[in-house]
C-alpha cells in the first residue's frame, strides 16, 4: 500500500492534468462556462430557501447562509461519489489500453470536485459578510476539515469505482443512498433540532444524537457550520468519529480496489 | 517449447496462459466471492476460455517480432500481457525496460478538447513529463501533420487524423520495448511511410518491437522473427519467412477443407433440387467435381496447377443432340472463361446411361481469388437439359500480385542485354514455384 501511495505521488503530474481536464470539460460548450460552478449551488440553495424559509417558515435567522455553508461540502461529497462510481466503467478505453494505476481515476473525480468547492468559497465568504456573519479565527480549522473529507471521500470513491465495474447496481444504490444521507446530515436543519434521545414506547429509549453522529458526513457538515457560521471550534468528539471513519474508509477502500485491480481491464 | 527461455531476453514469457471467464445472464454474485477471489464468482456461468495457453517465448533485445494468426488466436491478448494491462492467469511475463503500447491509438482523447490539450494529457498518460511534452510538442504535431487544426476540438478530426495524432504521441515516448497492434494501416500512404520510417529508426537504435498484424506483407518486410498463434497456442516461432509460410499453408488447408464442405453442401442441394438449377433433365448432371493432377478432389489451387473438371451424367434415353459446357466466373459475376463441346468441335456421339465427361485444364492460370463454376448440358439449339449455375466454388491462391482476370503466359525480355542466358525470365517458372519469395 505504501508502494502504491508512492506510485500516486509519481503520477502527480498526471493527476493534476486530469483534474484540470475534468474541470475544463465540465462546462465546455456551455455559454456561462465556469460560472455554473457558482450558479449550481446558488440555485439549489434558492430552492431550499423557498421551501423551508418561505413555505415552511423554519424559525432560524440567516437560514440561507446557514444552508449554503452545509451545502458546499455536501455537494463536494455527493458529486465526487456520483462521478467516481462510474468513472472506471466510463473510461474503458483508458483502462483497457494504457498502463497506469487505475485508482487515479476516482481520485481525480474527488480532487476535481474539491477544487470546485474551493472555488466556491469566496462566494460563501461574500454571503457570510452580506448576512452579517463575520468569520473568526476558527477558520484555521478549515484545512483539517478539508483533509478529513478528502480522505473519507477518496476511500469511498475507490471502493465504489471498483465495485461498480463488477456490479453495476452500485451506481443505482449509490444514487438512492446519497438522497437518504442528505437528509441524515444537518444541512437543511441545525443539529439543535435533532433530539438527544427518542423514546420508543415506555421501555426503549434511543440515544438519537450519538447515533446521528455515527454518520461521519454529519460530523463534517457540522464542523464546517461551526467554523464558518457559528464561529466556534469544531465538535472534537464528533470530529474524532470523522477521523476514525476517514481512516477506515481509506484503508478499506484501497484494499477493495487493490483486490479487484487485476480484473478491472477484463471486466470494463 | 517447455524449456525455459533465455534470461537475457528483452521480453520473456514462461508458460503463460490467460483465461477469460465468460459471464452470462445476471445471476447474483455474492459479495464474499468478490473479495475472496477478487472477482464475482456467482456471475460466472462455468464457461471459460483460454485466450492463451502455455506460451513460452523469448524475444532478444533489438529484434522486431511479428505476431501473426487468425482472428481470435490470442495475438492482442499477448500484446496486452506484454504491456502489463492484463495479468497472466498462469506463468510469468517479464519485460525489461520502458514499454510503450500502440494498442489503441488515441485511447483517452477527450473529444471536446483541442488537439493541443489532448497531446498534453495523453503524453502524461503515456508517461512523459510535462516538460518533455512541451519540448517535443512541435515535433509531435509536425509528425502527425496536423499543424492547421491542432487548436480545433478532436471531435472535429477525421478518424485518420485522430490515429495520426495518437501515433505521433506514442512514438515520442521513446520506449525500450514498443508494442504495436495493427497500426500500420493508419492514415494515408504518406503517413504510413512515415510510420514505417519511424519503426525502422527504432529498430536501428536497438529497441525491441513487437508487432501484431494481419498484413503479412508488412510483417515480412519489417520483422526479423515471427510468432504464429492459433487458438491461443504457439504454433511456430522463428525466421519470419518460414513462419509465414507455415501459417499460409495452414490457412490454405483450412480453406480447402471449408470449400470441400461447401461442395458437399452444394451437391446435397443439387440432389434435393433446391439449388440454382434448371432444365428438362433428358440428360442429368449427377455430379460435378474438380480434381488436381493426381486425381484428388480439391477446391483450392495454386495458380498454374493442373485442374480437371469431371461432369458425371445420366442420359435417361439415348440422345445424340447433346452439348456439355463449362463456365468460370469470378465471385463478382465477371465471366472469366466459358466453352463447350460444340465450340471446341468435340464430338460425343450417341449418349446413353451413366458416363463422365472430363475437361482438363493443363494450367489453371487464374489470379488469386475466389471463383464459381457453371456446368451445363444442353441441346445444340440451346435447349437446356440440366443447367447448374454458379454452384461450385473454388479458390485460386497465388502469392504473385498480378492483376486482372487471368494470368496470360508471358515472359520478359531485354533484347539489348547481350547473350540471352540471363535476359529472359519465364513467367511459368515463377508461378510454378508460387511459394518462393
Amino acid at each position: 500500500m505504501i508502494a502504491h501511495l508512492c506510485d500516486l505521488y509519481r503520477f502527480r503530474a498526471l493527476i493534476w492534468i486530469l483534474v484540470l481536464r475534468d474541470l475544463r470539460a465540465r462546462y465546455r460548450g456551455s455559454l456561462l462556462g465556469f460560472l455554473w460552478s457558482f450558479l449550481n449551488p446558488l440555485l439549489l440553495m434558492m430552492v431550499y430557501v423557498l421551501v423551508f424559509s418561505v413555505y415552511l417558515r423554519v424559525p432560524m435567522e440567516r437560514y440561507a447562509v446557514f444552508l449554503f455553508t452545509g451545502l458546499l461540502p455536501w455537494l463536494w461529497f455527493s458529486s465526487s461519489l456520483g462521478h467516481a462510481a462510474g468513472v472506471i466503467v466510463g473510461s474503458g478505453a483508458l483502462v483497457k489500453r494504457i498502463l497506469f494505476p487505475a485508482e487515479i481515476l476516482p481520485i481525480v473525480s474527488v480532487l476535481a470536485n474539491m477544487v470546485n468547492m474551493l472555488l466556491s468559497l469566496p462566494l460563501l465568504f461574500a454571503f457570510l459578510l452580506a448576512f452579517g456573519v463575520r468569520p473568526g479565527p476558527t477558520l484555521v480549522f478549515l484545512p483539517l476539515l478539508l483533509v478529513l473529507q478528502l480522505l473519507l471521500t477518496a476511500g469511498l470513491a475507490l471502493a465504489l469505482a471498483a465495485l461498480n465495474v463488477h456490479l453495476r447496481d452500485v451506481e443505482q444504490i449509490l444514487g438512492n443512498g446519497l438522497v437518504l444521507l442528505f437528509f441524515l446530515c444537518p444541512i437543511l436543519y441545525p443539529v439543535s433540532t435533532v433530539p438527544g434521545s427518542l423514546a420508543l414506547g415506555r421501555v426503549l429509549t434511543v440515544p438519537l444524537r450519538p447515533l446521528y453522529f455515527l454518520n461521519p458526513v454529519a460530523g463534517l457538515v457540522q464542523g464546517y457550520q461551526n467554523i464558518f457560521f457559528f464561529g466556534r471550534e469544531p465538535h472534537w468528539i464528533h470530529l474524532g468519529m470523522v477521523t476514525l471513519c476517514a481512516v477506515v474508509a481509506l484503508l478499506g477502500g484501497y484494499w477493495v480496489f487493490d483486490r479487484l485491480r487485476d480484473s478491472l481491464a477484463e471486466e470494463v | 517449447m517447455t524449456s525455459s527461455p533465455p534470461a537475457d531476453a528483452a521480453v520473456r514469457l514462461d508458460r503463460v496462459g490467460k483465461r477469460f471467464r465468460l459471464y452470462r445472464g445476471r445471476q447474483i454474485s455474492t459479495v464474499k466471492d468478490l473479495f475472496v477471489r477478487g472477482r464475482p464468482g456467482g456471475l460466472f456461468s462455468g464457461e471459460e476460455m483460454w485466450a492463451l495457453r502455455d506460451v513460452t517465448l523469448a524475444f532478444p533485445r533489438g529484434r522486431m517480432v511479428g505476431i501473426i494468426g487468425s482472428n481470435g488466436s490470442g495475438k492482442s491478448t499477448l500484446l496486452k500481457l506484454l504491456g502489463g494491462i492484463l495479468k497472466p492467469t498462469t506463468g510469468t511475463v517479464t519485460v525489461s525496460g520502458r514499454v510503450s503500447a500502440l494498442i489503441e491509438l488515441g485511447a483517452g482523447f477527450h473529444p471536446e478538447f483541442t488537439g493541443r490539450e489532448n497531446v498534453h494529457v495523453n503524453g502524461v498518460l503515456l508517461g512523459l513529463s510535462r516538460v518533455e511534452i512541451r519540448e517535443r510538442f512541435d515535433a509531435i504535431v509536425a509528425f502527425a501533420g496536423l499543424e492547421p487544426v491542432i487548436d480545433n476540438p478532436v471531435k472535429t478530426y477525421s478518424s485518420g487524423m485522430y490515429m495520426r495524432l495518437g501515433f505521433a504521441i506514442a512514438v515520442t515516448v521513446d520506449p525500450d520495448v514498443l508494442l504495436i497492434d495493427e497500426v500500420l494501416a493508419v492514415g494515408d500512404q504518406a503517413f504510413q511511410h512515415k510510420c514505417v520510417a519511424k519503426i525502422q529508426e527504432f529498430k536501428a537504435r536497438g529497441k525491441t518491437i513487437v508487432l501484431v498484424s494481419h498484413d503479412l506483407g508488412g510483417v515480412e518486410r519489417l520483422c526479423d522473427e515471427a510468432v504464429w498463434l492459433d487458438r491461443g497456442r504457439l504454433q511456430a516461432t522463428g525466421p519470419t519467412q518460414e513462419v509465414i509460410g507455415r501459417y499460409l499453408d495452414n490457412v490454405a488447408r483450412e480453406e480447402a477443407r471449408a470449400l470441400g464442405v461447401e461442395h458437399e453442401r452444394v451437391e446435397t442441394a443439387v440432389a434435393a433440387g433446391t439449388a440454382n438449377r434448371w432444365g428438362t433433365r433428358e440428360v442429368e448432371l449427377t455430379r460435378v467435381r474438380l480434381m488436381d493432377g493426381d486425381g484428388h478432389e480439391r477446391y483450392v489451387y495454386e495458380g498454374g496447377e493442373v485442374c480437371t473438371i469431371h461432369l458425371a451424367y445420366r442420359a435417361h434415353r439415348p440422345l445424340d443432340d447433346v452439348v456439355f459446357g463449362i463456365g468460370i466466373f469470378r465471385k463478382d459475376g465477371v465471366s472469366v472463361y466459358g466453352t463447350n463441346t460444340a465450340i471446341d468441335g468435340f464430338s460425343l456421339g450417341k449418349l446413353s446411361g451413366d458416363g463422365e465427361i472430363v475437361v482438363r485444364l493443363d494450367r489453371l492460370d487464374l489470379i488469386d481469388g475466389d471463383y464459381l463454376l457453371d456446368a451445363a448440358v444442353h441441346a445444340r439449339d440451346g435447349h437446356p437439359y440440366d443447367y447448374h449455375s454458379r454452384l461450385y466454388a473454388f479458390a485460386v491462391r497465388s502469392r504473385i500480385r498480378d492483376t486482372g482476370i487471368a494470368r496470360l503466359a508471358h515472359e520478359w525480355q531485354c533484347p539489348n542485354a547481350g547473350d540471352d542466358a540471363g535476359g529472359a525470365h519465364d513467367a511459368h517458372d515463377a508461378s510454378g514455384g508460387g511459394r518462393q519469395r
